[in-house]
């Protein structure tokens, strides 16, 4: 009887734990979770400013300019249809480069600019953001914008 | 000729499989003993031929035979010697040779080893680790042929990607694959045993040194993989909370819940549902991190080549697998739910509670990890960051810790909390005065890493605490696993705690001659000059860093360029340079030289990192899977047959 009664104490204290965890859960994933978009989507007024998200696609060729502070640099994402004016201080990443996929995160600034905490290029030449599978292979993304 | 060879032995290994499994059903089913007799020997070969397909297709890579598709996409035979052998798993086929190499080798080496479990207990394990077997070698020869020829070979092949062709890759995807891998074996055992029903504490104690041995490579690999992630990428982080990282953390979390909960059933034939279940669901997360990986579903650094076809094969052997185990479960799930009775305050309660928290952990990272694909189903995409993890997952880790400093100092059974309070007092001073320093003394330090460091402070004094007034000689090797594996935690705690908490970075644009301060050190950048490596070109910047007592140390940064073979692009990687001292890391990267106004090139991007203690947590790595390592070694009773041995040789000696 003793032991019966234990063992569904336990079974509770488990049940509260894991509704617990999924609270938590869920609430994390909705204040913490950001979205991923991409030029199209940010054009089209999806982004709201100030909001962390994520930034998906390809750097636009002749887009790279460096500031003066040697620091600070410019370029344009593109998916093909739509663009977006990214600024980032610090070191590019390894395979960062003009016409590869690259993924920034950060947020929207007042002006129209993303500005990037953190920008991951793929390990993989072959890589592009999935999102832009929509794109002919080969694509040759407009030069500047 | 050995391309031709490798895929042959591939098949015949596939066939001893379907041997192993049909004989072992038969006998199982009442067949005669003879096809029992099979199945061991039959385990052996397809071990030692997947293991001679998988050294073809190292030779061929060696050879750089171009004629070869998977050499020709990912060798070229200017590459290092190194690099051409570590590239042979540096791709998707590959790797998923020599992931079935482990599952083939693990269910030879049941085969050889294990004698403690009952013969049919026996057989249906080795059945059911050749039925996980002929799945992968179904998806490797159906469609992911490692000996696939070319119509024409190429002159030379395409090369690998630069980020790869480091030492890292050598070591880092092997020890993973055998921790990933090796927990087949808790797997297999789990179906086995609920098969036969013998699951008690003969089938735990014959289960347990399995996992440990898994557990131990794949602590390892997670360890090594992220001290490659923090030299190699240059970001200076040593944890992403990327999509590859989680799902090789998933298993490691099953693994060491695993680990708890067959050491209760081992000892006291309680949670034994509970243990079958974990062991089922260990391998299942390998299976479902794989499938995530190879599928292409997440963008990762670790997906090559993405192939949905591949995506759709790995999610039916999945489903079949998992499916399959877990049906068998709920089959016989009458037949092991009793178990031996304990309360709560006792050493089986605290690991119930431990075995809980993992578990919660375990599914709040697999949310994070699946939620962005769910998500895209439903046409949001989203991604899921360190954030959403540090929050979940950050205060049960903690409270675990916690629950880990009580739990070895509790008895089996049933204990008193009087008794737990009394052996306290230390670990509760050292973490009070660890609080009261980074309070007083530390600045503004974050909840999360202040939490973390006092936490550390209790749970390495506390971990120490199973020794005191123990003949340190006569303690078992298990609890010195225990105690060495718990102050890893502890250690690793603490890095990760002042690392987040006490980090300090610097980003400038800086002409040679120019003086950076960063925490104690002054760094005097003295200039770049160009180098040639094997196959790369390289810019190398020289650094000067300087102690406030006056030691100096030269570190040597690198921006290597390595030519673009084949008509690809040439890509551009950064190696940092690291300098090690007692109380952390400075960490150098050389960015892209930076044009003035007047055109010339005469400044350079460094980006500096002055990261304490962040060494204690590979360190910390490190012991946990020493720890591992011990308790196998006490386990495995290697010891004891060494010391009978011994025995009986100096008795041998002295016998008139």
């Amino acid at each position: 009887m003793k032991a019966k009664h234990q063992r569904l104490i336990l079974a509770l204290v488990a049940l509260c734990g894991v509704a617990g965890a999924g609270v938590l859960a869920a609430s994390a994933l909705r204040d913490e979770a950001a979205y991923f978009r991409t030029p199209v989507e940010v054009q089209g007024g999806k982004a709201a400013v100030g909001e962390a998200m994520r930034l998906g696609g390809m750097v636009a060729k002749g887009s790279i300019e460096r500031q003066a502070d040697g620091l600070t640099i410019r370029f344009v994402a593109t998916d093909g249809k739509a663009s977006v004016p990214v600024e980032y201080k610090g070191i590019v990443p390894d395979l960062f480069g003009e016409e590869s996929g690259m993924v920034a995160d950060g947020r929207m600034r007042a002006d129209g600019t993303f500005v990037a905490d953190r920008i991951l290029a793929k390990h993989d030449e072959r890589y592009m953001p999935p999102q832009m599978g929509e794109m002919p292979k080969n694509m040759k993304a407009p030069a500047g914008v | 000729m050995i391309a031709e060879l490798g895929l042959a032995l591939l098949w015949i290994a596939a066939a001893l499989a379907c041997l192993s499994l049909v004989a072992g059903t038969l006998f199982l089913r009442g067949g005669p003993r003879d096809l029992a007799a099979l199945v061991r020997p039959a385990s052996v070969a397809q071990g030692v031929l997947t293991a001679f397909a998988f050294a073809l297709l190292i030779a061929l890579f060696v050879r750089s035979d171009m004629s070869v598709e998977l050499v020709a996409r990912n060798s070229h035979s200017l590459k290092p010697m190194i690099f051409k052998i570590a590239g042979t798993w540096g791709n998707h086929e590959g790797s998923m040779l020599l992931w079935l190499m482990i599952l083939s080798l693990s269910g030879g080496l049941i085969a050889i080893f294990e004698k403690r479990l009952r013969e049919d207990t026996l057989v249906a394990t080795l059945a059911a680790q050749a039925a996980l077997s002929l799945g992968f070698f179904a998806f490797l020869l159906f469609s992911s042929n490692p000996f696939k020829r070319l119509p024409v070979a190429p002159p030379d092949g395409q090369g690998l990607n630069p980020l790869l062709q480091d030492i890292g890759l050598a070591f880092h995807p092997p020890t993973l694959y055998v921790g990933y891998v090796g927990l087949s074996v808790a797997f297999s055992f789990a179906v086995g045993a609920l098969i036969t029903r013998e699951i008690g504490p003969a089938f735990a104690r014959a289960m347990r040194p399995w996992v440990l041995g898994s557990w131990i490579f794949l602590t390892l690999g997670i360890t090594a993989g992220s001290y490659w992630a923090y030299y190699e990428l240059g970001w200076g982080g040593w944890w992403f909370w990327d999509p590859v990282e989680n799902v090789s953390l998933v298993p490691w979390l099953a693994g060491a819940a695993l680990l708890h909960s067959v050491a209760v059933t081992a000892t006291r034939n309680a949670l034994r549902a509970w243990t079958v279940m974990l062991a089922v669901i260990g391998f299942s997360m390998s299976m479902v991190g794989t499938f995530i990986v190879r599928s292409g579903l997440l963008t990762s650094v670790h997906s090559f080549a993405v192939d949905p076809e591949r995506g759709t094969f790995l999610l039916v052997l999945m489903a079949i697998y998992i499916g399959g185990a877990l049906t068998l479960f709920a089959l016989r799930a009458g037949a092991v739910a009793e178990g031996k009775k304990f309360a709560l305050l006792s050493r089986e309660g605290s690991l119930v509670i431990n075995n809980l928290l993992l578990t919660t952990i375990l599914a709040l990272v697999l949310l994070g990890t699946l939620y962005p694909i769910v998500a895209e189903a439903m046409g949001e995409k989203i991604s899921v960051g360190p954030p959403y993890y540090n929050k979940v997952a950050g205060p049960l880790a903690l409270i675990l810790c916690l629950v880990m400093v009580a739990g070895p100092l509790l008895g089996w059974r049933k204990d008193d909390g009087k008794r737990l309070w009394s052996r306290l007092p230390a670990a509760a001073l050292a973490g009070a005065a660890v609080l009261f320093g980074l309070v007083l003394f530390g600045g503004k330090v974050g909840i999360l890493p202040l939490l973390g460091m006092t936490v550390a402070g209790i749970v390495a004094v506390a971990s120490l605490a199973p020794l005191w007034g123990r003949n340190l000689r006569r303690t078992p090797l298990p609890t010195w696993g225990m105690v060495v594996a718990h102050f890893g935690v502890a250690v690793c705690l603490a890095g990760m705690g002042a690392e987040s908490a006490f980090i300090k970075e610097r980003l400038v644009a800086a002409a040679p001659g120019e003086v950076m301060k960063i925490g104690d050190f002054s760094v005097k950048f003295a200039g770049v000059k160009p180098i040639a490596g094997p196959n790369y070109t390289a810019i190398e910047g020289t650094l000067v860093a300087t102690t406030s007592s006056g030691s100096s140390f030269t570190m040597k940064p690198e921006a290597r360029t390595f030519p673009g073979l084949m008509g690809t692009a040439p890509t551009e990687t950064n190696e940092a340079a690291l300098l090690t001292r007692p109380g952390g890391q400075l960490y150098a990267v050389l960015g892209q030289p930076v044009a003035s106004d007047d055109g010339r090139a005469d400044r350079y991007q460094i980006r500096l990192w002055w990261k304490p203690l962040v060494w204690w947590i590979w360190l910390g790595g490190a012991l946990i899977a020493i720890g591992a390592a011990l308790s196998l070694l006490g386990r495995a009773q290697l010891l004891a047959i060494w010391r009978a041995r011994r025995a009986r040789k100096s008795g041998e000696r002295f016998a008139p």
